[in-house]
């Protein structure tokens, strides 16, 4: 039995709360790169992060990119998607093929 | 091509031949798995793409309402309304093998099945948008932890589709025509071995018929000389 986390501001995750999710908030990525050292080796599945702060602890989050779990996913926050989720998908690919083949239009 | 640094044997030729042939085996089988695991990623890619673009305006929609209902209910009670979730999600993380890369597979279970019942507060305090932001959040949540799921697939994937393509390129263009040079070498160095003794083997059959050649001559020689003398005599 695994548990979700999320880690972003307040405003953001509040609502996620409901549904049982451990949050924690937080404003700086150096915060943001405390818990999610810290909560690591909890047997957390997946771990939701706001993209700022994601893009804020892009290094750290590479770190654990080899693991299986968790998953470190970022989502958007309050301030709307800023495509970072894609460009993660995007460096996957050039990762993997060479180039980037499916989203070179943008 | 850098030759290995072998002695030029036989046996070592043998050994070489062994490895070349694993090496080319190794190299096919390889080759098949980055097909295989490259097919399956840009699929994967595909719809992850698709499923991030739905996913994404959905959340900023949940964020909107809850923004709405921030902005109608005091922070307090909405701090208090949310504080004990009624509702919790038991994520199950079980493996999936994709071409031998273990990858997870989140599959998840409300402890509450009635899709009414997400609501951890009573409805007095509350208001009505609060409600609604919330049921939105719960139908985005699924689809959350599917596309979580699938982006940790594709990055367990790329990496492996990476390690694959280096091992194919140096079997390919390092190993395998290491091998082929060397056992050329050596069979080269073996053949002109052959030949060296083939001459030196000729030059001394040349030898000796040459020595008893004189011999021969010597004996007649002495044998004319014998007869001559008992002739005179």
């Amino acid at each position: 039995m695994n548990k979700i986390g999320i880690i972003g501001d307040a405003d953001s995750v509040i609502g996620f709360k409901a549904f049982g999710l451990d949050a924690f908030t937080c404003r700086t990525g150096n915060e943001a790169s405390e818990i999610l050292h810290s909560i690591i080796k909890e047997d957390y599945g997946i771990i939701f992060i706001t993209e700022k702060l994601y893009k804020e602890i892009e290094d750290e989050v590479g770190r654990y990119e080899d693991l299986m779990i968790p998953a470190i996913v970022s989502i958007p926050g309050r301030e709307g998607s800023q495509g970072t989720g894609l460009s993660n998908i995007k460096r996957a690919v050039e990762k993997a093929v060479g180039v980037d083949i499916l989203f070179g239009d943008k | 091509m850098a030759r290995l640094n072998v002695n030029p044997t036989r046996m070592v030729m043998t050994t070489l031949k062994g490895r070349l042939k694993v090496a080319v085996k190794g190299h096919k089988l390889l080759k098949d798995k980055r097909d295989e695991l490259m097919k399956n990623f840009i699929d994967l890619a595909k719809e992850i793409k698709i499923l991030r673009e739905e996913v994404e305006p959905m959340l900023e929609d949940v964020y909107g309402s809850f923004s709405v209902a921030r902005a109608v209910i005091q922070p307090e009670i909405l701090e208090e309304a949310l504080m004990y979730p009624k509702q919790s999600v038991n994520l199950i993380a079980g493996e999936k093998n994709v071409m031998s890369v273990i990858v997870p597979e989140f599959d998840y279970e409300l402890n509450s099945n009635d899709s009414s019942d997400v609501y951890p507060y009573g409805f007095a305090t509350t208001s009505g948008e609060l409600d609604k932001s919330i049921e939105k959040l719960s139908d985005l949540f699924p689809k959350l932890l599917k596309l979580s799921s699938m982006e940790k697939e594709a990055f367990l994937l790329a990496d492996e589709i990476e390690k694959t393509r280096r091992r194919v390129n140096a079997l390919e263009y390092v190993k395998i025509p290491d091998y082929q040079e060397t056992i050329k070498y050596i069979r080269m160095k073996l053949d002109e071995n052959d030949r060296d003794s083939q001459t030196r083997l000729m030059k001394v059959k040349d030898m000796m018929l040459e020595e008893e050649r004189q011999k021969e001559i010597k004996q007649n020689r002495e044998k004319m000389e014998e007869f001559e003398k008992r002739m005179k005599s």
